[in-house]
């Protein structure tokens, strides 16, 4: 996949637990919490929806590195 | 014969609109079908009915705004004796039931569906964004609910929570908490309590579980707070005209913070009864469509206490307000590790800052210590949860 391919994918993922905020633009150095007061609950499910779009396992102590885009 | 009145969906509604009907007369309805959906100022709220019959008349067409009590529609009982039966909730309504958790990036919002109910994906589709139940759906000759039955209505604005109107919201919640705050004698208590043994146990939890099934700490945290409310009823119930009516079940309010600014608890039913998975599960199904305004009357109603979290990376302690006619709330600051006394030493322990606020015509500061104590020994076995 490419870079782009990839940030589409994230972008996709998080408008499906999110789809209030659905076509706000994702600035990448910001993290997502901070951008779209994505709670706990929220972010499970982002990377629910990442692990089933790629079929990577991520860990939960892998959780913290997935902020920013 | 039973009229259909529109519900009063909490102390602070008056009036809502009729957006639409999910029956037409001469349907056949049963307990716990959802009938109707309304515009309030906490969002599009999906009716329930709690009688069997079939819908006469409806008298009040989509778009109205008509006051709490004013009758929508007369439905007809399946048998003359049952006729004058009066429209009062005996049963429990249809919840959403235990279903693999999330995901919308494979399907769009829609309620829990039964696993047994036979729908196709586009059909499920189509019924989410009319903010239809498919449970509502008759399936077709092939007991399949396919796109030919679901009806093509106008295309709604719900899809980013249309049904949300922030202001109005903010209106609504500043009404009840003035009424909570002239009405209710307030008192609070706070304990901070030790939670390093649920963290450990979560972490080795969510090491062996797949990903769709890891827990999040607020739900082994609700079953705690759940079982530790059952010992103490004077802190789960209603205050009304000057009784208190304890609940036998706890019905958890869950307050949930809707991005941009509102807040909304919808109820967990027999929080205390369910396992920590089922209350995942639950919460999973619930939080993202109280944002999308998209709950249901029983949601809005049958809440017999309120938790409020805050949760991870926010302030220490919260001392909340209580949601009339409840007589307890239950605010969670965030977990952070502290220095903490265990035996002679000092150690880092994961700690929660909880206060009970509880109302002083029904219980007083010992019943919230009897709680938060009885909370306290449960959160240190969380295994047992």
């Amino acid at each position: 996949m490419t870079d782009a391919e990839l940030s589409d994918l994230v972008a996709r993922s998080l408008y499906a637990v999110a789809p209030d905020v659905e076509g706000e633009p994702i600035d990448p150095n910001k993290s997502f919490r901070a951008q779209f007061e994505i709670d706990s609950m929220d972010f499970l499910n982002f990377v629910i929806g990442l692990h089933k779009a790629t079929g990577v396992e991520i860990l939960e102590q892998d959780y913290p590195d997935l902020q920013t885009l | 014969m039973i009229e259909f009145k529109m519900p009063s969906l909490g102390a602070d509604m008056e009036a809502a609109t009729l957006v639409e009907w999910f029956k037409a007369p001469g349907d056949r309805v049963e307990r716990g079908d959802i009938i109707a959906l309304v515009e309030t100022q906490k969002g599009a709220i999906e009716i329930e009915v709690f009688n069997e019959g079939i819908i006469g008349e409806q008298r009040i067409q989509p778009g109205r705004k008509v006051p709490v009590g004013t009758v929508l529609a007369t439905i007809v009982g399946p048998a003359e004796e049952e006729a004058s039966i009066p429209a009062v909730k005996t049963t429990k309504p249809v919840e959403p039931r235990p279903q693999e958790r999330l995901t919308r990036a494979e399907e769009a919002p829609a309620p829990a569906t039964p696993p047994s109910l036979r729908i196709t994906p586009a059909a499920r589709r189509r019924a989410a964004a009319l903010g239809i139940s498919p449970e509502s759906l008759a399936p077709g000759s092939d007991g399949i609910i396919g796109l030919a039955q679901v009806p093509t209505g106008p295309e709604r604005a719900h899809r980013r929570g249309a049904g949300l109107d922030l202001d109005e919201m903010r209106k609504a919640i500043g009404a009840a908490m003035v009424r909570s705050h002239r009405d209710i004698p307030h008192y609070w208590v706070m304990h901070a309590i030790d939670a390093t043994p649920l963290f450990e146990w979560l972490e080795t939890q969510n090491a062996i579980r797949p990903m769709e099934r890891r827990l999040l700490y607020i739900a082994p945290l609700m079953k705690a707070v759940a079982l530790a409310l059952k010992q103490v009823p004077e802190l789960n119930g209603h205050y009304k005209d000057g009784v208190f009516r304890p609940s036998p079940a706890v019905h958890m309010g869950l307050a949930t913070a809707l991005r941009g600014g509102g807040l909304i608890a919808p109820a967990i039913r027999d929080a205390d009864s369910r396992t920590v998975d089922e209350l995942m599960d639950v919460i999973a199904e619930l939080v993202p469509r109280a944002r999308l305004g998209r709950l249901r009357s029983s949601e809005m109603t049958d809440g017999t206490v309120t938790l409020s979290n805050l949760g991870e990376g926010n302030a220490d302690s919260v001392f909340p307000l209580i949601y009339p006619n409840q007589v307890a709330i239950v605010g969670c600051g965030t977990a952070c590790p502290r220095p903490w006394v265990v035996g002679n030493a000092v150690a880092i322990r994961q700690v929660i800052q909880v206060t009970l606020a509880g109302d002083h015509r029904v219980s007083h500061g010992r019943h919230a210590a009897q709680f938060l104590t009885r909370l306290s020994e449960l959160l240190a076995h969380p295994e047992g949860l």
